[in-house]
């Protein structure tokens, strides 16, 4: 505190908390009184909701529907975020490196475009491409009539996520990679190490750090992701109702805004744990 | 020395969140502030503005409803106030989305204190309105000159009692529709069926889809089924085979819901021998988030046979006129598409012994009783209901009003619209006006869509009898 004095400090930092408060702490304590009552967006209990306690919770824990999207999400995120963004934008990020310029320009305005276009027009460029009738897709795989979403609705999302989400992690590996000094790889080569094992001993300590952060940002996100609801709706059978669509569906369409707050805060303490053992990754590498 | 001022500054940190966190649960407890009281608020105010909402859009969705609001309605409307001295703009808010995203939307706004100072209000969503305090009865809104509307005398008894609750009116309607079976005449003759067809069973309709069956590319039956298909399952599908099953939904008698009951059985094995066993239907169209709009481009393609739908397919959808139904269009509608009254199970076997059923919907025009100008908006609304403007609304189409003296001008320039209002109202049955209704109706709708994916009967109406008694408690649910 040298120079700035502990009252001063505080002055500097109470903006910042009081926004914090304002926009963090406070709805995260609305979300959870919510969360003990009955209340409708409709009906009596619009007007007049009443307290039930934990009984939000417990439905919810019992719900088979809660449990399948639990495990949805899980899959959603392993599958999309973990491997397939990870992978595909390391892979990427690698080998664009080595390619010529106007390759590396051409590819990676494309995986940008992907991600900075607006949500709702590439659900719709989507739905042109996986239409059953006359999608493009299906005239391209000559198979007309297969209903790509509704016959594999998680592996559509997955796919799409990982194309719509892939930009971040290539940009951010780009980056990590250039901070690998060349002559380190130049002496690994010179010792007569193969790519494996240049990865595995030169490159990966360097870019470890960047890789449990991008993970812990790309798992976060997808965790709470709700294109997906554009795309396929949930459904069918909520096949692709992940947590998100599911909070949507039971609070907005089902208008149990009391359960669907109970839902939300079982979906931020789900993020808390996910971002604290990251965060204890981290530190343990930096340890 | 260090951590006390911060611990201080925590501590009133704390406070305020508490603060702010106990004064924000006064709100939700809180009731709905019943409008702002006085009907005569603002009742001479130099300027007023109001808003109007609906469902519709220039050239989209209910694009004739849009086009009168817009164009014909508000410069007339705001040309009558002025001649009585009285300044009004009215200001229209176009929507083109689903109905059931719609009705969130209102909802939301409605709750968050907001929403337009007039907008349309479905008979069965009153109750459930009502309860929450986002509509009242108009005379509390306006005043007892309501009651004496000239207007009333237009209207049916049963039109009048769907936007009522209690005896006390809720909106001014705006007119009502039934639900037949639409088949396509062509392919009814290649399938060596009769031009004129009708079914007297639900055995009758799956011999018909049999026979269609034999006409490549076409999908012999649709009966929306499941989740995606949202209101139009129950209204279309689930809620007349359940009249043809001899039970309705809610019996106000007895204040019971259907539970797993044998009619809610019956209907479920019905929508099972029609895509599951009998493959009379696309079961993939009721999981598909656009499956209604691809059922009536597929009827008007000449590519399904049969669908229940109520007469805003005839209207709407597949009508003559490019300019009102778009790529739905159909030149040759009337010759080609015949329809005929939906049978109940077995003759006799319907509600109340009835040999055929139906589904009735429709609504009225509302006021936010937090409207700050609710003088003026009964002007509005009993302007928009005066035969001129109902006319007007009209153009060059046909759709059963909520006035007679319309109604014996107009019906008889369509015989699809007269069979209506003659054969299937007077045996039509409305949706119940009880708040739990909508929560009962998803439930209804995930059940027709298990039984057209082909889930076992038994254990559907278990899960569905499971649901309806968590949502109204075992009183309230008859079972058998």
């Amino acid at each position: 505190m040298a120079g700035l004095g502990t009252g001063r400090a505080v002055l500097f930092v109470v903006p910042a908390l009081a926004l914090i408060a304002a926009f963090l702490v406070f709805p995260a304590l609305w979300t959870l009184y919510l969360g003990v009552l009955k209340y409708d967006l409709a009906g009596s209990n619009a007007a007049a909701p009443q307290f039930v306690g934990l009984g939000n919770y417990t439905d919810a824990l019992t719900d088979p529907r809660f449990a399948n999207s639990v495990l949805l999400t899980l899959a959603f995120v392993g599958l999309s975020a973990v491997l397939g963004q990870n992978g595909l934008g390391f892979l990427l990020a690698a080998t664009l490196r080595r390619a010529v310029g106007w390759v590396r320009m051409l590819v990676n305005g494309l995986v940008l475009l992907s991600w900075i276009l607006p949500g709702t027009v590439v659900v719709f460029l989507w739905q042109a491409l996986l239409d059953r009738n006359g999608g493009t897709l299906n005239a391209l795989l000559d198979t007309p009539g297969a209903a790509w979403t509704l016959d594999h609705p998680l592996a559509t999302i997955v796919v799409f996520n990982i194309w719509r989400g892939t930009a971040f992690s290539m940009l951010l590996y780009s980056a990590a990679l250039d901070a690998v000094p060349t002559s380190h790889l130049e002496t690994a080569r010179l010792y007569g190490s193969g790519p494996l094992r240049t990865f595995r001993d030169v490159v990966l300590p360097r870019i470890r750090g960047h890789i449990l952060t991008n993970t812990l940002l790309i798992t976060l996100w997808t965790f709470n992701d709700f294109t997906p609801y554009m795309l396929t709706g949930g459904g069918p059978e909520h096949r692709s109702e992940t947590l998100p669509v599911y909070v949507y569906r039971m609070s907005i369409e089902g208008g149990q805004l009391g359960f669907g707050s109970a839902i939300s805060l079982i979906m931020l303490v789900i993020n808390l744990v996910i971002a604290l053992f990251y965060l204890r990754l981290l530190r343990r590498r930096g340890g | 020395m260090r951590s006390g001022p911060i611990a201080a500054r925590s501590a009133a940190v704390v406070a305020v969140l508490v603060t702010v966190g106990l004064t924000a649960t006064g709100c939700v407890s809180a009731k709905h502030h019943s409008g702002g009281g006085d009907p005569q608020r603002n009742a001479n105010a130099k300027h007023a503005t109001l808003t109007i909402s609906t469902n519709a859009i220039v050239g989209g969705k209910n694009a004739q409803e849009a086009t009168w609001i817009s164009e014909t309605l508000i410069p007339a409307f705001e040309k009558a106030e002025k001649a009585k001295g009285r300044d009004v703009t009215v200001k229209y808010q176009q929507n083109g989305i689903d109905d059931a995203k719609y009705g969130e939307k209102l909802e939301l706004s409605l709750k968050a204190g907001g929403g337009p100072d007039i907008y349309i209000i479905g008979g069965d969503s009153i109750s459930r309105y009502a309860k929450a305090g986002y509509v009242e009865p108009l005379e509390k809104v306006v005043g007892s000159k309501v009651d004496s509307w000239s207007g009333w005398q237009q209207v049916d008894k049963s039109v009048q009692q769907n936007v009522s609750m209690d005896g006390k009116y809720y909106g001014v309607p705006n007119g009502v529709d039934g639900r037949v079976l639409f088949y396509n005449k062509k392919l009814f003759a290649r399938a060596g069926l009769p031009a004129n067809w009708q079914p007297t069973s639900w055995a009758d309709i799956l011999a018909a889809g049999r026979k269609l069956k034999t006409l490549s590319g076409v999908t012999p039956i649709q009966l929306d089924a499941g989740t995606p298909m949202g209101e139009a399952t129950t209204m279309q599908g689930f809620l007349p085979l359940l009249a043809g099953a001899g039970q309705q939904i809610y019996d106000p008698k007895t204040g019971k819901y259907q539970g797993d009951t044998k009619a809610i059985r019956d209907v479920l094995s019905f929508y099972r021998s029609l895509y599951v066993t009998g493959k009379l239907g696309d079961p993939k169209l009721q999981q598909d988030p656009n499956g209604r709009d691809e059922s009536f481009s597929e009827f008007s393609k000449g590519k399904l046979g049969i669908i229940g739908e109520s007469d805003y397919l005839w209207r709407s959808i597949v009508c003559p006129d490019k300019s009102i139904c778009n790529a739905t269009a159909m030149a040759d509608r009337n010759s080609t598409v015949g329809y005929a009254l939906i049978p109940a199970e077995k003759p006799g076997a319907g509600v109340d012994g009835q040999d055929f059923v139906s589904m009735s919907g429709g609504g009225g025009y509302t006021i936010n009783p937090n409207t700050k100008y609710p003088q003026q908006a009964w002007d509005l609304l009993t302007f928009m209901r005066s035969p001129t403007q109902i006319k007007a609304q009209l153009g060059d189409t046909v759709q059963i009003t909520a006035n007679k003296q319309v109604n014996s001008e107009i019906l008889k320039k369509d015989p699809a619209l007269s069979f209506i209002a003659e054969k299937v109202l007077p045996i039509t049955r409305f949706r119940p006006s009880e708040e739990h209704y909508s929560s009962v109706g998803a439930l209804l709708e995930e059940a027709s869509g298990q039984a057209a994916a082909g889930k076992p009967i038994d254990q559907i109406a278990k899960e569905y009898q499971q649901g309806v008694v968590k949502l109204v408690g075992a009183d309230h649910v008859a079972s058998d």
